[in-house]
């Protein structure tokens, strides 16, 4: 079935699927049953890194990348001339099969360009995954793309066999969305997020029932959202991406920096580099909503529309509100200290745990993992009695961490131009 | 002065705790029996293996310990820093000698070091799970050499087992000169002529694998070229996140 020609397939779609950037293959439990190949471990592990740094997780490619939409922001759009191919069912199925046996990779990750019709489209997906559960017994992750415009059976049908299930919306906003994807809407995409959302909660009932049920895409569901392509500010997409993470119980919303692609199009800016400080914020500051009990219009709101790019969200959240501080780490709440900039979810927990057998001070703390050069400012404990933020104002700090941050970054060279 | 010899085991070891309880010694150091030299100062106390030892050992710390607390000292062990003995033999004096459990008293910075390298020594059984590459010999067996800085692979053997049940491997430790068979229906130990492994390549000779292994390799390698985003290049983060001292194992960065 493999030959040289797959060879020449893999390096297209391989390249056409590159833009999501989603990788990850944790969150499901699928045991290894009956001595087939694989299983999906709850943590989900990355075989390797890309030399852009990120994680290579799944096999991550398209079926094809022949596509009668036309977004703006993506590469496979229609009137790209680009050479354009399709694997068969059977070449991704063996391709993935003998990378998982070689330990490259935790599972397949496909995706597709819209061809004939979204239902066709989302069949053929279906069809590797069903393939590869019944016929070769593979318990390996899987994470399978929603076509928009795919009916509700065949969504359904889908989450039958993969581990996730993801939409992605891409562009922040609606009216952006329209200007930029004619051929999509809000209501196509937000649609088959909730019948995924039902799905989960109906397969995690059932489940509780009989133990054997069938599980139902039992990673849940993530989605994209493109960073840079339109002028949506970072309050708009972080209240979005909150929203999704309460109202559709998504596991996962990623940022993608926006890479030109497709540099002709006028509807698009004009970036001499993707925005990658400002989707590194953007990770931070969701990684504030999940694990450090933030809500949104706490990073932020009408104030501060947008994420300062020059320090992190949890440190520039500290320095607008100088009031809370400096807490006491021997006697403040679990969720207070996390509020501490250079403590992290770990060393909050250490803290805790250590304080039921005496007081903890700044010697302690610093061989638990606090960052304390920057934490000082921020807390007190047993002994510690420099000065903080109320000394020396959040201007003073501010101007200390930015020229920090200055020295170290000299190399990174990320650089962004906005033309709106 | 005392320095206790025994046999690097981790049950030995467990006996050795016995025995300075039972002799009252207060131990300095721990070494094996071959690394014994005479000119350190100080009296050698040998070490005779002994299960029973070792079981009354292991169940006193159940009673002071919880199942994970336990565990992280049989992990910790295997990291085989070279004072890891004492590291432990400190910790578990303390455990057994108080009243309450000071296993969460990580303001005490022998419990904190238990858990440090607790972490440490998961990592890197996480970077053997992530890197080690198969490759296919025509014995029909899935091979893989690795030399992980801690001696974890015992730590991987049942995640491989349970994801590979179809398929014949063997994970060997280059360095440590041992590792696991397994024949689709067991486990077990082996060791071979360390001839057999290119002291370059760390892996066996390219006879040994079949011809379609050359081109799943080649598939992987492209693979992983193509997905690299030009614009978002940045060599620093990639040799952060990937480690060169792993690059020797890994198909796609010969
Ligand atoms: S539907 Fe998907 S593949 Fe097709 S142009 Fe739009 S984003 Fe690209």
């Amino acid at each position: 079935m493999i030959n040289d020609g797959t060879l020449e397939k893999l390096k297209i779609l391989a390249g056409a699927a590159k833009y999501d950037v989603s990788c990850a293959s944790s969150g499901s439990n699928r045991p290894n049953t009956g001595k087939g190949i694989g299983n999906a471990s709850p943590w989900g592990i990355c075989h390797s890194f890309t030399e852009d740094g990120r994680c290579v997780s799944l096999l991550k490619i398209m079926l094809t990348n022949y596509c009668q939409y036309d977004c703006a922001y993506c590469i496979n759009r229609r009137s790209n001339d680009i050479p354009r191919t399709a694997f068969s069912p059977a070449e991704i199925v063996e391709l993935t099969i003998e990378f998982y046996r070689r330990n490259y990779i935790e599972g397949l990750f496909l995706s597709s360009g819209v061809v004939k019709t979204p239902n066709h489209t989302m069949q053929m997906l279906t069809k590797v995954a069903q393939d590869l559960r019944t016929i070769h017994n593979y318990n390996g992750y899987i994470h399978l793309k929603s076509i928009p415009g795919a009916s509700p059976e065949m969504i359904r049908e889908a989450g039958l066999y993969a581990d996730r299930l993801s939409v992605n919306i891409e562009i922040p906003t609606e009216q952006n969305l329209k200007l930029l994807a004619p051929e999509k809407d809000y209501p196509g995409i937000l649609q088959p997020m909730g019948i995924i959302r039902q799905g989960i909660l109906e397969n995690k009932e059932n489940r509780r029932k009989y133990r054997n049920a069938p599980r139902f895409a039992p990673a849940g569901q993530s989605t994209q959202l493109i960073i840079g392509a339109t002028a949506d500010n970072d309050s708009q997409i972080l209240t979005l991406a909150s929203s999704l993470y309460r109202q559709q119980n998504l596991k996962r919303v990623y940022y993608s920096g926006f890479i030109p692609v497709n540099s002709y199009d006028k509807r698009l800016p004009m970036l001499v580099q993707p925005p990658l400080i400002r989707e590194n914020r953007l990770y931070q500051a969701d990684w504030l909503m999940r694990f450090y009990h933030f809500k949104v219009e706490e990073i932020v709101n009408d104030n501060h529309p947008d994420l300062d790019l020059e320090l992190d969200p949890k440190l520039s959240y500290a320095l607008r509100n100088p009031w809370m501080f400096p807490i006491d780490i021997n006697k403040a709440d679990y969720e207070l200290i996390l509020r501490i900039p250079g403590i992290g979810v770990k060393s909050a927990q250490l803290i805790i745990a250590a304080r039921n057998f005496g007081r903890v001070n700044s010697g302690q703390l610093l061989k638990m993992g606090v960052v304390l050069k920057r934490a000082k400012y921020f807390l007190t404990c047993n002994e510690l009695s420099s000065p903080t933020i109320n000394e020396i104002r959040p201007e003073g700090l501010r101007r200390l961490f930015t020229e920090q941050t200055k020295g170290k970054k000299k190399d990174r060279n990320y650089g962004q131009l906005k033309l709106f | 002065m005392n320095i206790i010899t025994y046999d690097k085991t981790f049950e030995g070891f467990l006996t050795a705790v016995f025995d300075c309880y039972d002799k009252k010694l207060t131990p300095i150091t721990f070494v094996g029996f071959t690394e014994f030299q005479s000119i350190l100062f100080g009296k050698e106390h040998p070490v005779i293996t002994d299960a029973f030892k070792a079981d009354r050992v292991w169940k006193g710390l159940h009673k002071k310990l919880s199942d994970t607390g336990c565990k992280m000292l049989a992990i910790d062990f295997l990291s085989e820093l070279p004072d890891v003995e004492l590291i432990l033999y400190r910790y578990i004096r303390k455990v057994l000698e108080s009243n309450v459990s000071i296993e969460t008293n990580f303001g005490d910075s022998c419990v904190l070091e238990i858990y440090q390298l607790f972490k440490k020594v998961s990592r890197e059984t996480e970077r053997v799970r992530m890197f080690v590459r198969f490759q296919k010999t025509i014995d029909n067996i899935y091979f893989a050499s690795f030399d992980p800085q801690y001696n974890v692979l015992p730590l991987t053997v049942h995640h491989f087992e349970s994801r590979f049940a179809d398929q014949s491997w063997i994970i060997y430790d280059t360095n440590r000169k041992y590792g696991f068979y397994y024949d689709l229906k067991s486990v077990n130990e082996i060791s071979f002529d360390s001839s057999k492994i290119h002291p370059v390549t760390g892996t066996l000779d390219q006879s040994a694998f079949t011809e379609d292994e050359k081109l799943f390799q080649k598939l992987w390698k492209t693979y992983f070229k193509e997905i690299e985003i030009k614009e978002r290049h940045n060599p620093s983060l990639h040799k952060r996140l990937l480690p060169k001292r792993y690059w020797k194992y890994l198909t796609e960065k010969q």
